[in-house]
């Protein structure tokens, strides 16, 4: 039991305590908010791991504009502020598939790794994953460059007024 | 490090996503529940490889910010239209129009 150890176990237990608080709150402006708790405990997570990029990419990205936006869409589709009994559907379906799939996963990665000892991965600084982005993947950076296009385009065209239910006495 | 410790993390917070995703009836919850699977799979990669698994775990980042802003689009001209945001109430099917 190292630092790294003691580290990552605080980290997660804060990442899946605030994710299972935002599946289960019954105020949506809450639920977001622990998205961000839960986000920034993955952003840890990553630094112990020696991925310092990822982690503040993780924090630019999700907890600076990801969350925004989600907090957003919560305003304009005008949730209310306080509690609200209609978020929920029936619980069981989701209980045994939700629990079937991360108790599965958990048994079956727990019983392959067992409590093996791995060396900390080298530190994946800007300059190295730099070097591996415009070394290796190239062509998929710039496909997603492409496909980031793409998904502003059709947010725009989306969200055009124009296009939505016709009015009455209109068309 | 213990690789076991982040691997069941991620296990557990990708069975909390799925869960959201069945459970919620709001269409922006169901997001968030997403946004909490796409992360335990970028754990996974991380922990996987910290400079193959990063690159790939900064490609999912990108793919998520780009759904996270066409879902919201769908979701904000789909509220125009309904003024409702329950997914288990979207009609699917073509309705003939009223008059």
């Amino acid at each position: 039991m190292t630092v790294a150890d003691a580290l990552l176990l605080a980290l997660g237990a804060i990442a899946v305590g605030s994710g299972a608080l935002v599946v289960t709150s019954t105020h949506i402006v809450r639920a977001g908010l622990y998205l961000v708790v839960s986000l920034g405990a993955m952003a840890g997570l990553y630094l112990v791991l020696g991925a310092e990029l990822v982690a503040w990419v993780q924090v630019l990205v999700y907890v600076g504009a990801v969350v925004v936006l989600l907090l957003f869409a919560v305003m304009l589709t005008r949730a209310p502020i306080g509690p609200s009994a209609d978020l929920d559907r029936p619980a069981w379906p989701a209980l045994v598939v939700g629990g079937g799939v991360g108790l599965g996963l958990a048994v079956l990665l727990a019983d392959a790794f067992r409590w093996t000892l791995v060396a900390l991965p080298e530190t994946g600084t800007t300059a190295r994953m730099g070097g591996e982005i415009f070394g290796t993947w190239v062509l998929p950076f710039e496909v997603l460059s492409i496909l980031l296009l793409a998904a502003l385009v059709g947010a725009i065209v989306l969200s055009r007024p124009d296009i939505g239910a016709p009015e009455k006495g209109e068309a | 490090m213990h690789a076991v410790i982040p691997y069941v993390t991620a296990a557990l917070l990708f069975g909390l996503g799925v869960y959201g995703v069945l459970r919620r009836r709001n269409a922006i919850l169901v997001l968030m529940a997403v946004e909490l699977m796409l992360n335990a799979v970028n754990l996974i990669l991380v922990t996987a490889g910290t400079l193959s698994g990063g690159v790939f775990a900064l490609f999912v980042i990108v793919l998520a910010a780009a759904e996270v802003g066409v879902g919201l689009a769908i979701i904000l001209q789909y509220y125009r239209m309904r003024a409702a945001v329950h997914v288990d109430e979207v009609v699917l099917h073509h309705e003939p129009e009223a008059g």
